[in-house]
């Protein structure tokens, strides 16, 4: 894979640093690496990153700075891949980051860079124009939509890889963590989208973006 | 006129109660006060007070004025001590009885309007033999003239007003202190029970991990990961507990996109319709915005409910949120905790809550917060009356003249002795009058440069503190 352009936007100082190094360390190279919102903004628009990573919070008003910069710079440049990091996770935020409908955007608790591996796969799948949707926004999303029929109809399997489908793996990361085979996992993913109306996709990103936006819709 | 002719007939005939009722209190007063009978005393205030309140009514339901009950709030019931004891001054009750009696004494004889009461009582049968032509000959005008009496002393003065005002604040402010010290006691108790408790095994975890390093590297790196777990863990149990504090979208949302949020999270299908043109004080925002979240996470718990309506407006100055489930109703205020935490909240704000589920529901619930909202947002305060505007115009486009040429300019000329005259006033009167006429220039220059300030500002004090500024002393 070849190295990715990182922005990194978080104001403090020592967050900002372990995400400098974590990424260094994984072969990304650092193009900026900002704390305010205004900075932000003009980073991303002037230096274009292959991925940003941006916190919610940010300087000067401290409140959804980080997320309007990103949103606003992804209408100029839809696609832009942005992974949003926050202490708290909204799914009126998750669904604003999804409207647009172009992928390349995750959305994570800031918990999950405890685990690099993982958070660096998601990392990754951003640049690439995927998704990671923090596992408890989807788990808030199904919980809304457990009394809606198609979703009710599901299995205990098929829902587990709904699950890991709308956080935004690949089959193959699915096989991987619920111990299945590929073919078995295409075999759910084929159902799933049988039992909920949706047009079966062979592209990883277009396949999650059709399962968020039906989540959304309800 | 025949209805009118009624009511005088009626009026006078109160009088065959009022002679006796007189002499009563004449007697049980002098029993109360000379003899040491101090329990006569209550019930002979609460009879002239009904009398009162029966001629206000009847002069409200014939004249139409209205005449406000002059009282102060009756005392607040007796609170025991630390040691279950009732203290009335120096000595100490096992019951309440006592000095809720005394409280209630002290209250009806402080009250100036229990002696005012028993002055109009004194006065009135008179006043009523002195207006008796007026009332035979002109009803109407006379009822009115009585109207005007009744209210001189039996309607409220500002005092007696401001007094229930404040009693009314204490209480409110009270009540809000109460429920800011119990949440605080919540907050202390989910820390220290969870965050803390969490942190300390971590540590203690860490601690374990230093002495293994070296000797059972396997065992100090799972140990490191279930430190990782637990602080992973802590901060779960910290969002929560921030969440019961202050949740992050209201902090960086306002209320309509965090009451949004709550109907995303919510299993109900929530509709929300905000109509807010500005954000309201984060007090209020934060009032409104757990009352929602407890009513909602009610009808999904209790009522079984599959969608509401959230409806957040302004009427006024006023806040008014409506919240509506097709759950099958019967919640009842005085059984669930919930919506008396709910009601606690608002009183901070004189918000009212009001109710209306039957069995079967709907549930209906309609929240008001009087007057939370800066008057100049509800956009239907009297916008200043033209004869203003114009005043204000006329005063910014002629104060100039009267401050610099009359007056500034014409003293420059003076005090450097400048021959010509040009159109300053000032230098074609006789010498005498000049520094008069040229200093007078001046003040009326500042007068109308003040007016044209003051006039906007007293208007509209809140939209001209919010809006005005120093280059722009007006509001829109």
């Amino acid at each position: 894979m070849s190295v990715s352009r990182v922005l990194i936007a978080e104001d403090l100082y020592l967050l900002r640093d372990g995400l400098v190094h974590l990424l260094q360390a994984h072969g990304f190279t650092v193009v900026a690496a900002v704390e305010s919102g205004p900075e932000l903004l003009k980073g991303l628009l002037e230096l274009r990153p292959d991925v940003s990573i941006v916190d919610v919070r940010l300087p000067p008003t401290f409140t959804d700075e980080g997320l309007q910069a990103a949103l606003a710079a992804r209408k100029q440049m839809p696609g832009l891949p942005v992974l949003v990091l926050s202490q708290h996770v909204e799914q009126l935020y998750a669904r604003e980051l999804l409207a647009d409908g172009s992928g390349g955007i995750g959305y994570l608790l800031k918990d999950r860079v405890f685990n690099a591996e993982q958070f660096v796969d998601a990392v990754r799948r951003v640049a690439a124009g995927g998704t990671a949707m923090d596992p408890e926004v989807i788990a808030k999303l199904l919980a809304r939509n457990a009394r809606n029929e198609p979703l009710a109809a599901l299995t205990p399997r098929e829902r587990e890889v709904l699950e890991a489908m709308a956080e935004g793996r690949s089959n193959a990361a699915i096989s991987q963590r619920l111990y299945l085979s590929e073919s078995a996992v295409a075999k759910h993913t084929a159902s799933i989208f049988g039992k909920l109306g949706l047009a079966p996709s062979d592209d990883d990103n277009r396949r999650v973006l059709a399962v968020l936006a039906y989540l959304n819709s309800r | 006129m025949l209805r009118r002719f009624g009511n005088v007939v009626t009026l006078l005939a109160l009088v065959l109660v009022q002679v006796p009722m007189i002499a009563l209190t004449a007697v049980m007063l002098l029993l109360a006060f000379a003899l040491g009978m101090v329990f006569l005393f209550p019930p002979q205030v609460m009879m002239v007070r009904e009398l009162a309140e029966l001629n206000r009514r009847l002069v409200r339901d014939w004249t139409g004025i209205d005449i406000e009950p002059p009282y102060l709030p009756p005392p607040l019931p007796p609170v025991p001590q630390a040691d279950g004891m009732y203290r009335s001054e120096r000595t100490l009750y096992r019951t309440p009885r006592v000095p809720a009696w005394n409280n209630r004494w002290k209250w009806l004889v402080s009250d100036p309007a229990t002696w005012r009461d028993e002055v109009w009582l004194l006065f009135d049968p008179l006043v009523k033999v002195v207006l008796l032509p007026v009332l035979v000959l002109f009803p109407g005008p006379g009822l009115r003239l009585y109207g005007r009496w009744s209210r001189w002393l039996l309607g409220a003065t500002a005092a007696g007003r401001l007094a229930g005002q404040v009693s009314h604040l204490r209480r409110t402010r009270n009540l809000a202190a109460d429920s800011q010290a119990a949440e605080m006691r919540r907050i202390e108790r989910d820390l220290h029970d969870g965050t803390q408790a969490r942190l300390v095994a971590i540590g203690m975890t860490l601690g374990a991990v230093e002495q293994l390093v070296e000797t059972d590297p396997g065992a100090a790196k799972a140990l490191l990961a279930k430190a990782r777990d637990a602080s992973s863990e802590t901060l779960t149990e910290l969002r929560r507990v921030i969440r019961g504090i202050h949740p992050p979208v209201l902090a960086e949302r306002g209320l309509a996109d965090a009451v949004r949020a709550l109907a995303m999270d919510s299993p109900l299908h929530v509709t929300v319709d905000v109509d807010l043109p500005h954000r309201p004080e984060a007090p209020v925002e934060a009032a409104v915005y757990f009352a929602v979240s407890e009513l909602l996470s009610n009808a999904a718990r209790h009522g079984d409910a599959d969608t509401a309506i959230v409806d957040i407006s302004t009427d006024g100055a006023d806040l008014r949120v409506t919240v509506t489930d097709d759950g099958l109703g019967g919640a009842d205020p005085a059984r669930g905790s919930g919506l008396a935490g709910i009601e606690r909240r608002l009183a901070a704000f004189d918000g009212l809550l009001a109710l209306h589920s039957p069995p079967g529901g709907p549930t209906i619930v309609i929240m008001k917060l009087p007057k939370v909202l800066p008057d100049h947002w509800a956009g239907n305060l009297p916008r200043m009356p033209r004869w203003k505007s114009v005043t204000v115009m006329l005063l910014w486009a002629t104060a100039w003249c009267p401050t610099f040429p009359q007056g500034l300019v014409a003293a420059v000329f003076k005090i450097f002795g400048v021959e010509e005259k040009t159109w300053f006033l000032a230098l074609h009167l006789p010498e005498p009058w000049q520094w008069p006429v040229i200093l007078g220039m001046v003040s009326l220059g500042v007068i109308m440069h003040v007016m044209a300030i003051r006039i906007p500002a007293a208007h509209d004090r809140g939209c001209f503190m919010a809006e005005a500024q120093p280059g722009k002393p007006w509001c829109p």
